[in-house]
């Protein structure tokens, strides 16, 4: 199977790679996926507590390429954007973005839940309630 | 000089020897006939040839050329060696044993076979990937007429006990047939030492050409036959009928003949090779070696890098290697390896793995080249794997609730 010219650079100069401090309050953090699968994406965001934005964002990835461009192209969407504005981005955004053949389908959809859990875990975090989302279900 | 990409997945196909092609190129244009054309040189031709080249093929497995049935591949040998002997001795029994780890065209080929009311014993393997000889002592029954055990694993390597199978199969009354088609022009295989009744195998393993293989049927102690599976005009003594792939042929037989004459020089090489690249790629932490090392095809080696994903690792330099994975995410199924999932590896340890074939051809530059890319490559992915940083910060990665899908 051919990957596109922008996972391949992804993979090859993969973004943001690294660890953020995830007992600090202002940081949340997503691990999605199992090993089992062959595929455990870590996404980390640092929110700005006065204005909501995430000033800066991290990933580890255990996968194939898709899923390390995936989730490379995700913290450099998240950086910049309010935790509103994150919480919309969609899977379908990372297929489009990455031309991802439907078999890797499911890389986006880890991508998307690893946005959703960090969210989550800030907003826990910060004594807001969990935002309840539906199950996804391409996997 | 090094050329790229190097191939190292050598037991998907091997590059064809050239020897083998000079050998095959007249039978395209000038010597085009029909084997089975009795009335003319042409024919006359095409038949010599091919009775020449069953010779070679038969000597290099210790069998008479009468033996010999060609086919289309060994898929086919393995389907018509397994249905053949089913439908053939329908009267005596319908009970075949075989493993988990043999190759789908002998465990699909089994599961037709439950559909057509036969019973089918799937024996487990160890940790090495070798079936127990209690267990197939125990699993054989009066209805047994059939022991099916690969000669040597396509994704291991790992090589069977077949002679003490074919003595216990034998003890029993049952048939032997063996898939060797990692196996023959590999290391020395031998009907008769073996105790082999029906084996498939094929050319383009072995440095011959694709699309012709052949089924070993035994006609001596005792006289095995099968029933034919295709209909036509009776060729290979009405076992398989359709007009024989004359230049193919020639080409396998003179693979063998070079396997034959070559074998130990190539093998003493290889290993070398093989060797080098494995204790240096077992340099690595947390890296292992999959099936057994003591009873182990000469050019292979399957090595698990924990914590990387295989097709992520071979994203990282599969436009200069050619390498296959055991990862869920290079098939089809999206199932990581069924293989080493039967040897007990978890899936995590089965999503890693790396399978190296190496060939007559490998050069130790090569070697030198994959050590280096494939070294670079594992530590660059393992800084960028959570997987990996939770191993080393000492979390046991089986006490956490992983989200399932």
């Amino acid at each position: 199977m051919a990957y596109s010219e922008k996972v391949i650079d992804h993979y090859q100069n993969p973004k943001n790679v690294g660890t953020l401090d995830k007992a600090s309050k202002s940081v949340g953090t997503g691990l999605v996926g199992a090993p089992e699968c062959g595929d455990v994406m870590r996404l980390q965001i640092e929110v700005d507590d006065a204005t909501g934005v995430i000033t800066d964002a991290k990933f580890k990835t255990f996968g194939c390429g898709s899923a390390i461009a995936s989730s490379s192209l995700a913290t450099e969407w998240l950086k910049g954007k309010s935790v509103d504005e994150a919480l919309k981005v969609d899977n379908m955004d990372f297929v489009e973005e990455l031309n991802l053949p439907p078999v890797k389908i499911h890389c986006s959809v880890l991508a998307e839940d690893a946005i959703k859990a960090a969210i989550n875990d800030y907003r826990t975090k910060n004594g807001m309630e969990a935002i309840k989302f539906e199950e996804s279900v391409v996997h | 000089m090094l050329k790229l990409p190097i191939y190292l997945d050598n037991n998907a196909t091997t590059p064809m020897d050239p020897r083998v092609l000079e050998a095959m190129i007249p039978y395209f244009m000038q010597n085009f006939g029909n084997a089975a054309s009795r009335n003319h040189p042409f024919g006359w031709q095409a038949e010599e040839a091919v009775d020449y080249a069953r010779e070679q093929v038969a000597k290099l497995i210790g069998a008479d050329p009468k033996e010999i049935i060609f086919t289309s591949g060994a898929t086919e040998a393995d389907n018509l060696g397994i249905k053949g002997v089913f439908e053939m001795y329908a009267s005596k029994g319908n009970h075949i044993i075989t493993a988990t780890t043999e190759h789908k065209a002998v465990l699909d080929t089994c599961k037709h076979i439950e559909k057509l009311g036969g019973e089918v014993t799937y024996l487990p393997v160890n940790a090495e990937g070798l079936i127990d000889l209690k267990e197939l002592e125990a699993a054989m029954r009066p209805t047994t007429i059939l022991v099916a055990i690969m000669y040597a694993n396509n994704e291991i390597g790992t090589i069977q006990p077949v002679k003490e199978i074919s003595a216990i199969a034998r003890r029993h009354g049952a048939l032997v047939f063996s898939d060797a088609t990692q196996a023959v022009g590999k290391i020395p295989v031998d009907v008769n030492k073996d105790g082999i009744d029906l084996m498939a195998f094929t050319a383009h393993k072995m440095y011959g050409p694709k699309g012709v293989g052949a089924l070993y049927v035994r006609r001596k102690n005792p006289r095995v036959k099968v029933t034919a599976q295709m209909d036509g005009g009776g060729h290979e003594r009405g076992m398989r009928s359709g007009t024989l792939n004359v230049p193919g042929i020639v080409g396998f037989g003179k693979a063998c003949e070079i396997c034959m004459l070559d074998m130990e020089a190539d093998n003493k090489r290889i290993i070398k090779l093989r060797d080098k690249l494995e204790s240096a790629l077992m340099l690595l932490e947390e890296a292992y070696i999959n099936g057994s090392v003591a009873h182990r095809l000469p050019h292979v080696t399957n090595i698990s890098f924990k914590h990387v994903e295989g097709e992520g690792l071979l994203m990282g330099f599969n436009k200069n290697i050619a390498l296959s994975s055991g990862s869920a995410c290079t098939s089809a199924s999206l199932e990581p390896s069924y293989v080493l999932k039967a040897l007990g590896l978890g899936d995590d340890l089965a999503h890693s793995s790396l399978r190296f074939g190496l060939s007559r051809f490998t050069t130790e530059e090569e070697i030198d080249y994959t050590v280096k890319a494939i070294s670079e490559t594992v530590i660059k992915l393992r800084e960028m794997s959570p997987l990996w940083e939770m191993y080393k910060e000492g979390i046991d990665l089986s006490t956490i609730e992983w989200a399932a899908h």
